[in-house]
């Protein structure tokens, strides 16, 4: 078992075990150097204002003809867009660089919400697999269940299932947040790198499998661990962050954190901090 | 890739055929190189319904080789001649194209082993199914071509599953698509979506347990696999959970059989399945838009977990 405690010359953001937690994203980066700030140009963005709302029903819309739908009233100002009758289309939503409320009134399908970066989404429906893949910024809520790979690869932002989700859940993650209300399948959290995954029900089998690295939370019950996952103890600064996280996702306010199991990373796996500088530019 | 889909209506029959076909159509992107109908309709349940081809479509983008048609008239003599000597008689017979048939015949013998080695030992003939309520008819192209192709649009009954494939173990060809056949089992018919790793392996094993391939598609080897275990006394169920451990592999498969349907998912999860379950129907498919073919209203759908198998009744 880890022993954070110990561990000397550690911050109490270390002690949470988020020792190497480097949050990015546009919305996380200093970049606005005011001698910089006029030059500075994010490709696909625009000044939105939040109280100008708007529907879109893309019934018989292709997902590509609603993404430039969507881009098109994000450039009109619209800052609170609700879709229509999604009906479960593959590939809604994605590649959205702005602050920008979307409201989905139905499901969506595979790749929903991709590479984005800012928007807070509330889907009041069901997702397919590998949601919100490569998230950078902002809030994804799913109302209902989610698929397999459900947050795969993301950098940062918070990501939100009411219900239960199915394979391979933060498979890859570099950073944010991934809370789930219900259960979530095998291989959860496999090859994390960075970042927190909470789950308030039960995980299938091999959680953690070959993760470097982040932390995984646990309510229920764990099928197995996976290579290299190991139980570490849950401090008062665990449950005091759990307790904002959930309370912000609108999740199990009442859920007993106590009985939460907390994951980390064993650190017996190969990982970049032991390669060589020369390895350690190809692998990056 | 491939998709799969499969619907079961609980105390009622519908038009199967035409929803498939729509479930199937939304899951052609999956893959058209050939789709397959397992269709459960509404019969007397006195005779068989015996689909059988005595050739290939040779159509473009086939790997079949191409035959003259009086080789496929000499082959459905043979079959005729072989049915009346073995008892069976033809009370209905359709021609649907020049290969592919559709007989209706009354055969009083449970067995059906003993009919289907004799009918099958004719070069170039494969029974698709046999069963008093089953109808596999699978051809190239996509769902829509097939079943305007085969008229399904009409069919009624309970429950269906079907497959939209593309190849990628075996060739483009009708013996290579699903749904297989659960030979020599009455009425049972599998799906696959997957690839299976252990297929060489079970296959001599089960040949040498005297159960019959009529493809290299590794697919097949569910149908017989979990036939092999009906055989030895299981019931689909767990033959189905023991295919579990016997499968190697990434895999998502549906069963059917007279009156059921069941789904198996491995270990890994590895391959994509979304359900939508109610008390009178329950509609599963590769991608949620299979299911919003039938269903467009909000529901609630959830994928399956690894290793989950799943039965249901009609």
């Amino acid at each position: 078992m880890a022993n954070l405690k110990n561990v000397s010359k550690k911050t109490k953001a270390q002690a949470m075990g988020m020792h190497s937690e480097v949050l990015t994203g546009r919305t996380q980066q200093k970049f606005f150097n005011p001698d910089e700030a006029e030059n500075f140009y994010y490709f696909g963005t625009y000044d939105v204002d939040f109280n100008k709302r708007t529907d879109l029903d893309v019934k018989d819309m292709t997902a590509a003809d609603a993404n430039k739908e969507i881009d098109n009233l994000m450039s009109q100002g619209y800052g609170t867009i609700v879709i229509k009758n999604p009906q479960g289309k593959h590939s809604l939503g994605v590649g959205i660089l702005n602050k920008l409320n979307l409201i989905f009134e139905g499901s969506l399908g595979y790749f929903g919400m991709g590479s984005c970066d800012g928007p807070i989404v509330r889907i009041n429906g069901r997702v397919g697999w590998s949601c919100a893949e490569n998230l950078m910024a902002g809030k994804v809520v799913i109302e209902k269940n989610a698929g397999s790979c459900f947050g795969a690869a993301i950098r940062g932002g918070d990501l939100i299932c009411k219900g239960s989700v199915g394979a391979r859940t933060g498979i890859d993650m570099k950073g944010g947040t991934i809370i789930i209300g219900g259960d979530a399948g095998a291989f959860t959290g496999f090859m994390m790198q960075r970042g927190r995954i909470i789950i308030l029900g039960d995980v299938g089998i091999n959680l953690g499998d070959s993760m470097y690295d982040g932390t995984i939370f646990v309510g229920g019950e764990i099928g197995s661990y996976g290579s290299d996952a190991v139980d570490a103890e849950l401090t008062k600064n665990d449950q005091d962050w759990l307790r904002r996280k959930l309370k912000v996702a609108e999740i199990g306010e009442n859920f007993d954190l106590s009985k939460m199991k907390k994951i980390v990373a064993g650190k017996k796996l190969w990982n970049y901090d032991n390669l060589e500088p020369t390895e350690k530019k190809g692998a990056i | 890739m491939c998709g799969i889909a499969g619907l079961i209506h609980r105390g009622k029959s519908s038009k199967v055929g035409h929803e498939l076909q729509g479930m199937l159509q939304a899951l052609k992107h999956r893959g058209e190189d050939s789709t397959g109908y397992a269709l459960y309709g509404d019969t007397d349940g006195k005779n068989f319904i015996m689909r059988f081809k005595v050739g290939e479509n040779v159509g473009e983008g086939s790997s079949s080789v191409m035959e003259d048609i009086s080789v496929y008239d000499e082959r459905k003599k043979i079959v005729d001649n072989y049915l009346s000597e073995m008892g069976a008689k033809i009370i209905k017979e359709e021609r649907i194209l020049p290969y592919s048939l559709r007989y209706e015949i009354q055969y009083d013998k449970k067995d059906l082993l003993e009919f289907s080695q004799r009918i099958e030992s004719i070069p170039g003939v494969e029974i698709l199914s046999m069963g008093k309520s089953l109808e596999v008819i699978k051809d190239l192209g996509n769902a829509k071509m097939v079943c305007e192709r085969y008229n399904l649009d009409k069919l009624v009954g309970t429950h269906a599953i079907g497959h939209a494939r593309m190849a990628t173990e075996s060739g483009v060809d009708i013996k290579s698509a699903h749904p297989f056949w659960g030979y020599p089992f009455s009425d049972v018919s599998v799906v696959h979506n997957g690839q299976l790793t252990n297929y060489w392996n079970n296959r001599r094993t089960l040949e040498n347990k005297g159960m019959r391939f009529m493809s290299e598609c590794d697919s097949e080897l569910i149908a017989v696999y979990i036939a092999q275990k009906m055989r030895e006394g299981a019931s689909l169920e767990e033959g189905m959970k023991e295919s579990l451990v016997g499968l190697d592999g990434v895999f998502t498969y549906f069963v059917a059989t007279k009156d059921s349907l069941g789904m198996a998912k491995d270990t890994m999860a590895a391959k994509p399945l979304v359900l939508y379950e109610s008390d009178d129907l329950v509609a599963m498919g590769s991608e949620e838009i299979a299911i919003r073919s039938i269903l467009p209203q909000e529901i609630d759908t959830y994928d399956p977990f690894d290793g989950e198998v799943k039965v249901w009744q009609i």
